[in-house]
């Protein structure tokens, strides 16, 4: 019985690493990535005028990207958090905005370049 | 689970049952992680009990949808609260004035019905926001432009009903509505305008249609769920053209705003524009708040002449053919020469259309025509969001130099150093003057900010300035200043409320307005 319980654990926990460090579906990282050009592009993007690069850029100073799409570091739960909860003059996004299928093809967007 | 006010816990089950019934299982949220997506991110009642957070959400993607849900909720009684895409930030998001009402979402109903490039007008449904109205014009290289207000996540119906304003020459938001289609509390659809006539060829081009004009009483409403929208657009001007006006003398703003409102009311200057002067308005400045406390004025004269820094600074915004914005803004330096001593800088000019490479280097494109969050860059480093307390004043600067000291004064009275004021040339013949607070998660300073706000809402309703449009939680207090004659108009727009909504359903509380079963125990 004790036996048949670690090995349930064991692979268990082979399917949740398996899952943590498969590569991201590749039609959830393009359909992410319009749900980011559409919601997040114009405070987050690149390029002149983005209020929350320009915040990041000056909060890192270069250590790390200011584009969220060039980061390497951000998980889907960290994301899911700023999303739905928001962040200084971030809002809330309502699931009439962003659905919680989009949120996770964002997530896939913003984490496919995550080490693996 | 909670309930909307006055309502048992069974005909609210009964309710929801029906909602999701009209809008599919999925499109009506209940649980609370959902209904905090609702809640205002900038409250000023952030976490108190006065925080108005909706019992539900439910979120139609038609008409008919609408229309049952409207049936259902005078049924039960239900207080449903419409917003558009719901980005009303910082007069109150996407969250009710009374708590517990239940938010009808129109954000899924989001397409562009028609574009015409000959007569420059959309109609669209609620949910369109300026970005996606702009994306949908610019793939298809249509003929027009929009006019975004600074924030592009807003839509044009959500916008336009709270007659908020841009900075085109179309930027009197709800002046450019022409042709509504409506859902009434009875459930029954309207159309506005020329749109009453069964076939009309002309909805979004004569607003008036016949009989008495009932367009604009379902602006800052709660008359009617708008589920289609007229608006008129611009053709894309051939060219834009900035230069800033410069004086250097207290008093000369004055003259400023006199000469301002002979071109403004004259055509030359049809875009929105704003006085600026780091001594009275802008962020608070210690070194420069700090030369006022003499009480004379003379300190910051010469300071500006030392530093070489305009007093008072005007840039204005021409739109149109080449030649004639070249044109206009000679003539404009001209009629400012009568100023001594001003001085004029040539701003940036564009023709259009913009090329990528053009386009990528303009930070603020609003003015352009083309919707960017870029305003937040404005905010002060930490903002998490504010609220402004924005007054109508009379187009003269004797007005203006009057209410800048009267909201000095009641900052400093109650504590709050100066004012951070921005004073706006959004609607003609006047000028609207914005105290921006910010707004914190901290309930001891929240409340402050109220003490101030309310003590303001008194002294320049005493001044004669009324506010334009208000945060829901200020919505009494505002109407209460509207006062004239026993509170003439406010019974006027109660016995319209309960003609039309006997049963108190849309929006209650809308600009001070109760249904009737309310209004003593919110007056
Ligand atoms: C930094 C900053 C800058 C801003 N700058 C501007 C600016 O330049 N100009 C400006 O005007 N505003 C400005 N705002 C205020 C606000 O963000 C915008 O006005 C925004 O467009 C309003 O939100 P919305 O368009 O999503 O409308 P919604 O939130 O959808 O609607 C607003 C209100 O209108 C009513 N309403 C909406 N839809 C309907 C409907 N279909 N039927 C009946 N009633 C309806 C409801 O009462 C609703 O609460 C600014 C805000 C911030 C934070």
């Amino acid at each position: 019985m004790k036996n048949a319980r670690v090995a349930l654990i064991v692979v268990l926990s082979m399917i949740f690493a398996a899952q943590a460090f498969a590569a991201p579906d590749e039609s959830a990282v393009e359909k992410g990535q319009k749900v980011y050009q559409k919601w997040c592009f114009p405070c987050h993007g690149t390029g002149s005028g983005k209020p929350a690069t320009d915040l990041l850029a000056a909060r890192d100073k270069g250590s790390r990207p200011a584009a969220l799409e060039e980061r390497t570091d951000l998980s889907a739960p960290l994301i899911k958090m700023f999303v739905r909860h928001g962040v200084m003059f971030m809002p809330t996004f309502r699931k009439t905005e962003i659905s919680d299928a989009d949120l996770d093809a964002l997530s896939a967007y913003l984490t496919r370049n995550n080490k693996r | 689970m909670r309930i909307p006010p006055g309502v048992s816990s069974k005909d609210f089950s009964s309710a929801l049952q029906e909602f999701e019934a009209a809008v599919g299982k999925p499109w009506v949220f209940t649980s609370d992680e959902d209904l905090d997506l609702y809640r205002d991110s900038y409250s000023p009642v952030w976490n108190e009990d006065e925080e108005p957070i909706p019992s539900a959400a439910v979120a139609p993607d038609g008409v008919e949808q609408v229309q049952a849900i409207v049936r259902t909720a005078n049924k039960y009684k239900i207080p449903l609260w419409t917003i558009s895409t719901g980005k009303n930030l910082g007069y109150g998001g996407s969250a009710p004035r009374l708590r517990g009402s239940v938010v009808l979402d129109l954000k899924r109903m989001n397409r562009v019905l028609e574009i015409n490039e000959k007569n420059h007008y959309a109609l669209l449904e609620p949910g369109v926001s300026y970005f996606d109205l702009y994306q949908y014009i610019h793939e298809r290289q249509l003929n027009v432009w929009i006019d975004p207000p600074d924030p592009g996540w807003g839509s044009p119906v959500g916008n336009s009903l709270e007659r908020g304003g841009g900075y085109t020459p179309m930027h009197d938001h709800f002046d450019a509505v022409c042709g509504l289609e409506v859902v009434l509390p009875s459930g029954e659809v309207m159309r506005t305008g020329m749109g009453a006539l069964p076939g009309a060829k002309t909805w979004q081009q004569y607003k008036y249609g016949f009989g008495p004009h009932v367009t604009p009483i379902f602006s800052q409403s709660s008359l009617g769920i708008v589920t289609k929208m007229g608006i008129w657009l611009l053709p894309p001007p051939e060219a834009y053209l900035s230069g800033t006006v410069m004086v250097w003398k207290h008093h000369d703003l004055i003259p400023l705003v006199e000469i301002f409102a002979e071109l403004q009311d004259s055509g030359i200057i049809r875009g929105t524009t704003s006085f600026a002067s780091p001594f009275w308005l802008g962020p608070p400045n210690p070194e420069l708040d700090s030369l006022r406390a003499s009480g004379s004025v003379k300190p910051l004269e010469d300071y500006a002449e030392r530093k070489k820094i305009p007093y008072w600074s005007l840039p204005l915004p021409f739109y149109g053919p080449a030649k004639v914005v070249a044109a206009q803004w000679e003539y404009a330096k001209e009629k400012f020469s009568s100023i001594p001593g001003v001085t004029f800088q040539d701003g940036p000019s564009h023709r259009f259309p913009l090329g990528a490479e053009e386009l990528a280097k303009i930070p603020d494109t609003v003015p352009l025509g083309i919707p960017s969050l870029h305003i937040f860059s404005l905010l002060p480093p930490g903002s998490q969001g504010h609220i402004g307390f924005s007054p109508i004043l009379p187009m003269s600067g004797e007005a203006l130099l009057e209410a800048m000291t009267v909201f000095d004064r009641v900052h400093s009275e109650l504590g709050a150093g100066r004012a951070a004021l921005v004073v706006l040339t959004s609607f003609p013949r006047a000028l609207v003057i914005i105290d921006l607070f910010p707004v914190e998660r901290n309930v001891e300073r929240n409340r402050k900010t109220r003490e101030i706000y309310r003590r303001l809402i008194k002294e320049a309703a005493a001044h004669g300035w009324g506010e334009y449009r208000t945060h829901t939680t200020f919505m009494g207090d505002i109407s209460n200043t509207y006062s004239f004659n026993n509170h003439v108009l406010r019974r006027f727009h109660e016995t319209i409320k309960d003609a039309v909504d006997p049963n108190g359903i849309l929006s209650p509380g809308k600009c001070g307005i109760w249904p009737k079963h309310l209004r003593e125990e919110k007056a």
